[in-house]
């Protein structure tokens, strides 16, 4: 098997008396879309942050390439994240905010503009972020993401709050992305979206990995036709560990 | 270094285009400007001004930095996911906040004296006015700043930004007469100075008032004081304790930035 682009082992975290990640072990791989899937503080985003470095887990290491992601800042380069909620300061521009991204990153390759068109974004970039509606917002923060090309995508339920056409028009870019050689984590409550998008699944359940494998793995041991039922199905089965 | 530029340039021009900025420097343009036409008096102004400054800085300081911070939570956090340090990101943040409120409470009192002619014999305690109000910019927005950090949630760090800036404003000087009321019959001159050197409002109002002559007004304590702050040695000792001022939440800030889970 090829060497996974993140490697996260045996990976806790509490919050107070919450435990939101026990001993979680998973494995991204390169080219593939992992989607990260369970209820609502299952740990999704706990273990998303952790990835960032915006959350310090308790114990755990956490690998991209083999090297261990703790100290050095660097390794952010390589990730474009696009967050769940998009609040940006007020008065800026959407072209103010990519300017303050590319200063940030530093000089690199050429951006990645593709998706401003895609989605018709190019009458709103000069407009202060307050005046953009929700989904706009939200596109913006899609923008923002792809920008630097990066190897690794994490995107945080990259649909919600988005119109059809939109999230189309996302759902083609990470698929052409993936066919391009990018590793995409992402998370999402739409079983459809990921049936569509997803080659790995991870399946958190209060804090563990029920399921860590690939989709058509997951259907099989589950005896279900589509990524919903046999989510279901692995939901029902409750916290019985499942060897991938 | 250059992480801190970069937040502080695009943070600046943020809060530089916020309305409660813009409205800020215009309430002290408007007061200044009444106040000069009012009075006739440059220096009478100034005096006035030095209440509403010890008053208005430190609470607009403290209430909007703490509301700025929170509300720039998610894109904190945006930030922090890229390749930046999280120290240097601090320090951004700091600034940013701080140097825009600075500019505009100097631009907001100054303007007006400046289109009015600065005349030398008044420029001094104008500078010494500017001054105190960008110290205490730079004081309550470090406090901002901690409270924004340390409290996850954003009412109760309402609420203890207020209570902080009361706690400074009247509470504080409240304890302080009460001590000097029950210790009357001691002298209690280096004692009060000492208190005074604890609060960084006491700290900028002593040293505005003294700029004013206002010591004649204080009695033998005025006369401690203005000893004390006339000479080299004290303004130096009231320079450090405003510095402290800065330094004491900027440091705590940090700390708990830095190891903060977002």
């Amino acid at each position: 098997m090829i060497e996974p682009l993140v490697r996260v082992t045996g990976l806790s975290k509490s919050f107070g008396a919450l435990q939101a990640l026990r001993a979680v072990s998973i494995a991204v791989r390169p080219g593939r879309v992992t989607a990260l899937v369970g209820p609502n503080s299952a740990g999704k985003t706990t273990l998303i942050k952790s990835l960032l470095g915006l959350t310090r887990p308790d114990a755990g290491r956490i690998a991209i390439r083999g090297t261990d992601i703790d100290g050095d800042q660097q390794y952010r380069s390589r990730i474009g994240y696009m967050p769940q909620i998009a609040r940006y300061p007020e008065n800026l521009t959407a072209s103010e905010l990519i300017c303050m991204l590319k200063d940030l990153r530093g000089p690199g390759a050429p951006l990645d503009l593709e998706l401003v068109d895609a989605f018709a974004l190019d009458t709103v970039l000069d407009q202060p972020l307050r005046l953009l509606s929700g989904g706009t917002r939200q596109k913006v923060n899609a923008v923002m993401a792809f920008l630097f090309s990066p190897e690794l995508l994490v995107l945080d339920e990259p649909t919600a709050g988005l119109d059809p056409v939109s999230s189309g028009v996302l759902k083609d870019k990470i698929l052409a992305e993936r066919g391009g050689g990018r590793t995409f984590l992402l998370s999402s409550h739409i079983m459809n979206e990921l049936e569509e998008l997803a080659d790995d699944v991870a399946l958190l359940l209060e804090g563990r990995i029920v399921f860590g494998g690939t989709l058509d793995e997951l259907k099989r041991i589950t005896n279900q036709g589509t990524l919903e039922r046999a989510i279901a199905t692995m939901m029902r089965r409750g916290l019985l560990p499942v060897a991938a | 270094m250059n992480t801190i530029l970069k937040v502080l340039k695009y943070q600046a021009k943020d809060a530089l285009r916020s309305r409660w900025l813009i409205a800020y420097a215009l309430f002290f343009m408007l007061i200044t400007d009444g106040l000069l036409r009012f009075s006739g008096d440059p220096m009478k102004a100034q005096l006035s001004l030095v209440s509403v400054v010890l008053f208005l800085v430190p609470l607009v300081s403290i209430v909007f930095g703490t509301v700025y911070l929170y509300n720039a939570r998610e894109f904190i956090e945006l930030l922090l996911a890229q390749p930046v340090n999280r120290r240097q990101m601090y320090g951004g943040l700091y600034l940013g906040l701080t140097l825009p409120l600075a500019l505009a409470f100097t631009v907001g009192l100054g303007l007006p004296f400046v289109l009015r002619g600065a005349d030398a014999t008044f420029s001094g305690s104008l500078g010494a006015l500017l001054l105190a109000g960008v110290a205490l910019t730079c004081v309550f927005t470090a406090i901002a700043s901690l409270i924004a950090v340390r409290c996850e949630d954003r009412l109760r760090g309402l609420g203890a930004a207020i209570g902080v800036w009361m706690l400074l404003t009247v509470v504080y000087d409240g304890v302080v007469l009460f001590i000097l009321a029950v210790f009357s019959n001691r002298p209690l001159e280096h004692a009060t100075l000492g208190l005074m050197m604890a609060n960084p409002i006491d700290i900028a109002r002593i040293a505005l008032l003294l700029r004013f002559d206002g010591a004649a007004m204080m009695g033998y304590t005025g006369a401690v004081f203005l000893r004390f702050f006339g000479n080299a040695q004290g303004v130096i000792v009231s320079a450090i304790a405003l510095v402290l001022w800065v330094y004491a939440p900027v440091a705590l800030g940090m700390r708990a930035f830095l190891r903060k889970d977002f």
